[in-house]
């Protein structure tokens, strides 16, 4: 839905999303990672299931909760992106608390 | 060995169909049930029994003891068990083994306090109650027969007058010539992100609603009116609960609240009766959610007959009027 | 971090970088924790560290942040990046995150500089991925060299969606339309704000340059548009409205919100600090003294989070908040206060006077602040206009009664993008003004906190 400006800086880096492997640029947000990558919805709610992605960019709305590194429920605008960061959508409610 | 039924009623016929319907109807499932039928509100009834606990010897002990207590008052009629740490885990593997035990008792259970309420609101305007948002009752005075509410500009008249308004009770009771003793002791409660199923059944410590969240708590404060929450108290909560189950280390806190209880001196509710202004009637306890069953049904069966309950007797307010001891 | 501030400072956009640097200034020793990884808010965000070769195709009041920025870096000040707060009450006992720990500490005097957040703009279909506020097109632009892909629909009003508009011309994005939701007849009702606004006319020009330029690019306009509809399945495919009396549909994958921000008051509420209603920026503000100070002593508010007074007249409001404070901590007598303040005043008070003719400009539609009943209001737990109004008519006693009944207001963004929605509609149903409404308590954690950090919490002050 979103693309790089040709006219930036920006180096690229791979991380896995739902355990691809994919290409995005250093520098951004996981939120941004997955507007950039087409993917936008981050999540299914656990209230009706209905599909959500990233809402306000800023770590007001907590539309883009994902799991990032194991750990469920983080605001994916509010994490930069790294190498092999291990970013997967949330299908309603969280597990029982296994995160680390 | 634990009982089959709470009652058993021996003959099939109108008398007998008769009182199991009133006996029944008098359950926590069946008024959930009356409640989902009458207002589309599920009020996340889960009646699975709850355990309580202990992490220390000391606590165990004093658990044991009050658990033998209840059961003498109740006749044997209540049932529990003290648990130690293997038999606990046998039931709810996710136990930290560092918690000595617990007890359990078949007779708990949890319901959605706020969706209780506002089953409760459907339901009483749909029998055609009126309700009165936002009006702070000024006065209330009683001539014979009558009494006259004034509250944010009208005044209504009614032959009966209840009043169940929570630590204002005392103030209110007083216009009345009835002394109903009421304090805030305030509670604080931990609410988490939902999780995917995590506990099967009540804890004192710790329930999941319906919808997933976790509560956690709750503390027992005697600071007046204050309704604030403090870091200590969330604080300990949370370090509680993360003993009591260690995977919970990671769930994220939604919000933590403070709420103020209204506490009689006693602790056991106040159903009481004025005598100086007959039809005047005050209702007082901290256990508005435990105890909305009764409330629906014995006593708004004492209030509008007014006829004297033996039973209910027992819970007058008289028992704190020093001259009555 | 320490057990015990002199001054905290709690955000580093314009008003918290000019308070904290005012007050070091003169001998205070500040501390400051922000949300943010680099200084700047919102409004500077990444404008020392952007990812775009060109920052200057965000305008010139974007790049005016850059040696705002440096100079604080430059100013040594005990600055805490990517760091929370979690808990704040009114004996300024907080709790502070930062890369996982928890800190327990205490601060004599605060300055709450959060600035705002965008007004929720609720219309049917705005839950669906697809679409975001204007503001989040901003961000992905301004941290992330991101921008739409295959076009994009803009719809609301104010002064960031045109900015926002006009950002997307010069990065040659398409702009397949601009739907203005601002009634008819407000430009005629503004117009007695104008005299008060030629007082700060660069701000007028740089506006009609702007909307000269969005006109010049032949974005296809709509004027007083309603009935707006975000439309799809799964993901946003089409937006549908209404403009000059007829049906309109536009296929578009990206649909950017927006109506104004407001001031974002969790951590003011938190505090205690009274907070007042404003009816011409339709928003709660807090109560404050002519520094900034609230009416819980020591406790200041500067900047947007304050009343929407834009970033110039923000980092002066900083200054003046921080001259105040090296005057209560003992740093500066009242007559150098005063001396310094009156130049600061002057300017600030300069910028601020755009703001009425802003304000009258662009006013809210009363059908977006309470919205149609197949519209979702609270976004978490998924509860729409009719069971806010259901209860409402029940005999809800307010806000917090609605939260209880309904959950509305209870998910994880803790009302931050319902409260608004859910007070204009008990005030539209009851026919009475927000204020005697009231708004949803605010509950602690402010920021998202694991129960194993709670536990583990560093009680600095018990050292």
């Amino acid at each position: 839905m979103f693309k790089q400006l040709s006219d930036n800086k920006a180096e690229m880096l791979t991380i896995e999303l739902d355990a691809e492997s994919v290409t995005v640029p250093a520098g951004i947000s996981v939120a941004a990672a997955m507007l950039y990558l087409d993917a936008a919805a981050t999540r299914q709610t656990p209230v009706s299931g209905s599909p959500r992605a990233a809402f306000c960019m800023m770590g007001v709305c907590f539309e883009c909760l994902m799991e990032i590194d194991g750990s469920p429920n983080r605001r994916a605008c509010q994490v930069v992106v790294t190498a092999g960061m291990r970013v997967r959508r949330q299908l309603g409610a969280r597990d029982n608390g296994q995160a680390s | 060995m634990s009982n089959d039924f709470d009652t058993i009623i021996v003959g099939g016929g109108l008398v007998g169909a008769a009182l199991a319907c009133g006996i029944a109807a008098k359950s926590w499932p069946v008024f959930a049930r009356g409640l989902r039928e009458t207002t589309g509100i599920d009020i996340g009834l889960q009646q699975n029994g709850g355990y309580d606990f202990c992490l220390t010897a000391d606590e165990w002990d004093a658990r044991s003891e009050e658990m033998r207590l209840v059961r003498r008052h109740t006749r044997g009629e209540f049932e529990y068990e003290m648990l130690d740490n293997a038999d606990l885990r046998a039931r709810i593997p996710q136990v930290s083994p560092e918690v000595l035990g617990a007890s359990y008792s078949r007779h708990d259970g949890h319901v959605n306090p706020l969706l209780l309420l506002h089953a409760l609101h459907r339901r009483m305007q749909a029998l055609g109650c009126r309700y009165y948002p936002n009006r702070r009752v000024a006065a209330i005075s009683h001539e014979p027969g009558v009494f006259s509410v004034s509250a944010g500009g009208d005044r209504l008249r009614a032959a009966r007058v209840v009043l169940s308004a929570g630590l204002d009770n005392q103030r209110l009771a007083h216009e009345l010539g009835m002394h109903v003793p009421v304090a805030p002791l305030r509670g604080q409660l931990l609410i988490t992100e939902r999780v995917e199923n995590f506990l099967p059944c009540a804890t004192l410590q710790l329930r999941q609603t319906r919808e997933g969240s976790l509560q956690i708590g709750d503390s027992h404060e005697d600071v007046g009116l204050d309704e604030s929450t403090t870091l200590e108290v969330i604080t300990r909560l949370a370090a509680r609960a993360v003993r009591i189950f260690p995977q919970l280390s990671g769930l994220r806190l939604q919000r933590a609240w403070a709420a103020l209880r209204v506490m009689t001196p006693d602790g056991i509710p106040i159903y009481h009766a004025s005598e100086q202004c007959p039809g005047a009637f005050a209702v007082s306890c901290h256990s508005g959610v435990t105890l909305a069953p009764l409330h629906a049904g014995a006593v708004a069966d004492w209030i509008s007959g007014d006829q004297p309950h033996p039973l209910i007797a027992e819970f007058s307010a008289q028992r704190f009027d020093i001259s009555n001891t | 971090m320490k057990a015990d501030y002199p001054l905290l400072v709690i955000g580093a956009g314009p008003a918290g970088m000019a308070a904290a640097q005012t007050a070091a200034e003169y001998g205070v020793e500040v501390a400051v924790i922000d949300q943010q990884a680099q200084p700047g808010g919102q409004i500077y965000r990444n404008v020392d560290s952007s990812l775009l070769n060109d920052p200057s195709i965000l305008g010139k009041d974007y790049t005016f942040g850059k040696p705002l920025v440096q100079a604080f870096r430059r100013a040594g000040l005990d600055y805490h990046a990517a760091t929370s707060v979690w808990y704040l009450d009114k004996n300024r006992r907080l709790g502070i995150l930062k890369q996982g720990e928890n800190y327990q500490l205490s601060a004599r005097k605060i300055v709450i500089a959060t600035g705002a957040q965008e007004r929720p703009m609720p219309v049917p279909g705005w839950q669906l991925p697809g679409v975001m506020t204007a503001g989040a097109g901003q961000i992905l632009l301004k941290s992330a060299a991101l921008v739409p892909r295959d076009g994009v629909v803009l719809a609301g009003n104010g002064p960031l969606m045109l900015l926002v508009a006009w950002q997307y011309l010069q990065a040659g994005v398409r702009l397949r339309a601009l739907l203005d939701t601002t009634p008819r007849g407000t430009l005629f009702k503004a117009l007695r704000h104008l005299p008060k606004a030629l007082g700060a006319s660069d701000y007028l020009w740089r506006g009609l340059r702007l909307m000269a330029s969005i006109r010049h690019a032949g974005v296809p306009a709509y004027k007083a548009v309603s009935d707006l509809r975000a439309i799809g399945d799964g993901c946003l495919q089409a937006v549908s409205f209404n403009a000059a009396g007829k049906s309109q549909r536009i296929e578009t994958e990206l649909l950017l919100l927006h109506q104004g921000i407001f001031p974002a008051l969790h951590i003011t509420q938190a505090a205690g600090c009274d907070i007042r209603w404003n009816e011409a920026q339709q928003c709660w503000r807090p109560a404050l003294d002519a520094w900034g100070e609230s009416s819980r002593a020591g406790i200041f508010v500067a900047g947007d989070g304050a009343g929407i007074v834009g970033a110039r007249a923000a980092s002066l409001d900083g200054q003046l908040a921080g001259l105040q404070l090296a005057h209560q901590l003992g740093r500066i007598t009242a007559v150098e206060r005063d001396r310094l303040a009156q130049p600061i005043r002057k300017a600030a008070d300069r910028h601020r006077s755009i703001r009425p003719f802003l304000d009258a400009c662009y006013p809210v539609a009363d059908a977006l602040l309470a919205p149609p009943d197949d519209t979702l209001v609270c976004r978490c737990e998924e509860i729409d206009a009719a069971d806010v109004r259901a209860v409402v008519r029940l005999g809800c006693v307010g806000p917090n009664q609605a939260k209880a009944f309904l959950r509305c207001g209870m998910g994880p963004c803790q009302g931050r993008f319902c409260g608004s929605t859910v007070e204009q509609i008990f005030a539209h149903e009851r026919g009475v003004s927000v204020s005697d409404v009231g708004r949803f308590s605010v509950r602690p954690p402010l920021q998202p906190i694991t129960l194993g950090q709670l536990a583990g919490i560093q009680d600095l002050t018990e050292d």
